[in-house]
């Protein structure tokens, strides 16, 4: 058996005797990840989907000026409470203590009908109505664009009726309608939801071989098992490849749990419900794989190559968490500012992953050139990477 | 044998060792004695090919050890200095794996493991992790492996530290089993008693030069001291007065 089939086989074969780390390692990250990520996801939507079903009750100060309105708002499911904070005497006193009810969370939203409610309207003036919300409150946002949803279409309604019965007809009132044409497809919508998929799969591929590169490089050194191993006759560089090679398949792995995962885990997100088709199949987790793929050769060659800079395990651990998190940046990034998929941009390594597996999200086509320039871009930096670790090899630093 | 001409190594400013000379004939044990940071370390790391001297020769069965550091690797077993076991490995394993970096395939293999297991004792321990094993088991298994693949020179870094009386006889025997069957035999070690129970020949280093070429008896004459300790001593102060 030729050296490096005996290094590969024996670092592997250390590695599995190290079941548990390998265990926390391949099922924390990569398998209970999307899980997670989903169980999150659907609460929120389920939520969404909830809110804007359910019925909700708002307290209503002076409602009693506005009968017609509060048909309006019960009909759009909003009842309101006609008596709330009655105690606190006039309407002023009233308002103010529906705004510091409020103001201390109490209650997400409330509306004032002003005391010349009937008057305004009567003589065809704007009738005042607030809607006393806290703007910085995540929880009050929806349901107060719900409130002042429904107060506008009644002002609409209204407004027609007024024109009409001084012989106008209502367009004349609204010179322009706004329609809406989506060109998104479902696909799409849903990678509103899913773009993170993408950079959890390159994360969990660089967090899957950490620990791995680490035990067969600086903690082989730390144990002192290295100086012996390197009077054995065997080519420094064949030692180098076998350790990334180690590396790379504890990594692959990681890759595809982590996109199994997502495949079977997505399946459980009430997307139909949202208008949204997850384009997650087999075909797609496949496809994921295979993009993805090359950058496990960088990671597991960036991973070996940072951690035989070191001495000892800590200093490892260190040297391979900036590791994990500098080549996930460009995606970062890019999740800030929203990049098109480009030729130069095919050239960074994780950005280029990240960017094909977008499009492979969003059912779009995929462009052969984009492809190739990608995995060659990524070969080209884990080549360099192994080079340097030789190079580190073959130096006396690392025994010294 | 191993034939070392002019040998220099420096590491920034600390010249370790310079114009280190002497010979290790096949069929004797050669030891390297020497105070600590006498540069001991530092030759036999560069015999073992690990390190690449700035300067001189190494000739191991007249191979090259610069230029064809494979080849010389083949013929040579070492034992570094506080050299260690993989501890998720069973002592078999440990073994088994440099048996294969050596190339031994097959039952060659087997029969060579078996043998080297049974002459360092390890049989009650062969299939356990290394994990749990004394300092002596270690030093057991990490002579085993290193011997496995019936090397014609054995080169051991101060083999016999932190070991109890058991183990160091354990290794003596094998040392000595070596020496008979025609093994040239290198190994440091600060320890007088043990060099003088074991060494055919004595090379002392201090300071970076060999002090004294010899025999036990060659040193004491060389020296005019009768115990070897002060000749050892007389020999090194010799050498710090140039």
């Amino acid at each position: 058996m030729n050296g490096f089939l005996v290094v590969l086989r024996k670092e592997l074969l250390e590695g599995t005797r190290e079941w548990r780390a390998l265990a926390t390692t391949l099922l924390v990250a990569p398998l209970l990840g999307p899980f997670l990520f989903v169980g999150i996801t659907a609460f929120t939507m389920h939520q969404a989907i909830d809110d804007v079903a359910a019925a909700i009750e708002i307290p209503a100060i002076g409602a009693g000026r506005a009968p017609n309105l509060v048909a309006h708002l019960r009909q759009s499911l909003i009842d309101v409470d006609a008596e709330a904070f009655a105690d606190q005497g006039d309407h002023t006193a009233r308002h103010e203590a529906l705004r510091e009810a409020v103001r201390r969370g109490e209650v997400e939203v409330g509306i004032v009908v002003a005391e010349d409610f009937a008057e305004a309207l009567a003589a065809g003036q704007a009738a005042r109505v607030w809607v006393v919300a806290d703007s910085s409150s995540n929880r009050a946002r929806p349901e107060a664009n719900r409130v002042r949803g429904a107060l506008g279409s009644w002002s609409a309604v209204m407004g027609g009726i007024r024109l009409q019965l001084r012989g106008i007809h209502p367009t004349v009132g609204a010179p322009l309608a706004v329609l809406r044409d989506d060109v998104s497809t479902p696909s799409r919508r849903a990678y509103l939801l899913l773009g993170i998929v993408g950079y959890f799969v390159l994360f969990a591929v660089l967090i899957g071989g950490s620990q791995i590169a680490v035990d067969i490089t600086a903690g082989e050194r730390e144990r002192g098992s290295l100086e012996p191993l390197l009077a054995m006759p065997i080519m420094r560089e064949t030692l180098v490849l076998a350790k990334v090679l180690a590396t790379l398949v504890v990594m692959t792995a990681s890759l595809a749990i982590t996109v199994t995962s997502f495949a079977v885990a997505v399946q459980f997100l009430p997307l139909g419900e949202l208008g949204m088709t997850a384009n997650f199949g087999v075909v797609v987790a496949v496809q994921m794989f295979l993009l993805v793929f090359p950058f496990a050769t960088l990671a597991a060659a960036l991973m070996v190559a940072a951690a035989s800079l070191t001495r000892s395990f800590r200093e490892a651990q260190t040297y391979t968490s900036i590791a994990m998190i500098a080549p996930t940046l460009p995606v970062v990034f890019a999740a800030l500012r929203p990049l098109q998929d480009s030729v130069p941009l095919m050239l960074v390594p994780a950005l280029s992953q990240h960017l094909l597996l977008s499009d492979v999200l969003r059912a779009e086509a995929l462009d052969p050139l984009h492809i190739v320039t990608s995995v060659a871009s990524t070969a080209a930096v884990a080549a360099v990477l192994v080079w340097l670790t030789v190079r580190r090899f073959r130096s006396e630093k690392l025994i010294l | 044998m191993i034939e070392v001409t002019g040998l220099s190594k420096r590491f920034g400013d600390v010249q370790a060792i310079e114009g280190v000379s002497f010979v290790a004939p096949k069929g004797r044990i050669t030891c390297l004695l020497g105070p600590n940071g006498a540069g001991k370390s530092t030759t036999l790391r560069i015999l073992a090919t690990v390190l690449q001297a700035d300067q001189g020769e190494v000739q191991i069965d007249g191979v090259d050890a610069r230029k064809e550091p494979l080849e010389a690797r083949r013929r040579i077993g070492v034992l570094p200095h506080g050299s260690s076991v993989y501890g998720n490995m069973t002592a078999r394993e440990n073994i088994a794996y440099y048996a294969a970096l050596q190339g031994l395939t097959g039952a060659a293999a087997e029969a060579r493991i078996d043998r080297v297991i049974g002459e360092l004792y390890l049989e009650q321990i062969a299939d356990r992790r290394a994990r749990g094993f004394s300092q002596g088991q270690h030093i057991r298994v990490s002579l085993a492996r290193c011997m496995v693949h019936d090397p014609s020179i054995l080169i051991l870094d101060e083999p016999t530290n932190g070991l109890d009386v058991l183990t160091t006889r354990a290794l003596r025997h094998v040392i000595l089993e070596r020496r008979d069957a025609g093994c040239c035999v290198l190994f440091s070690s600060h320890v007088m008693q043990e060099v003088a129970a074991l060494c055919d020949q004595i090379v002392i280093i201090s300071g970076g030069h060999v002090a004294v070429t010899g025999t036990a008896h060659d040193i004491r004459i060389a020296t005019g001291k009768d115990d070897l300790e002060d000749a050892f001593l007389a020999a090194v102060e010799l050498e710090d007065s140039d």
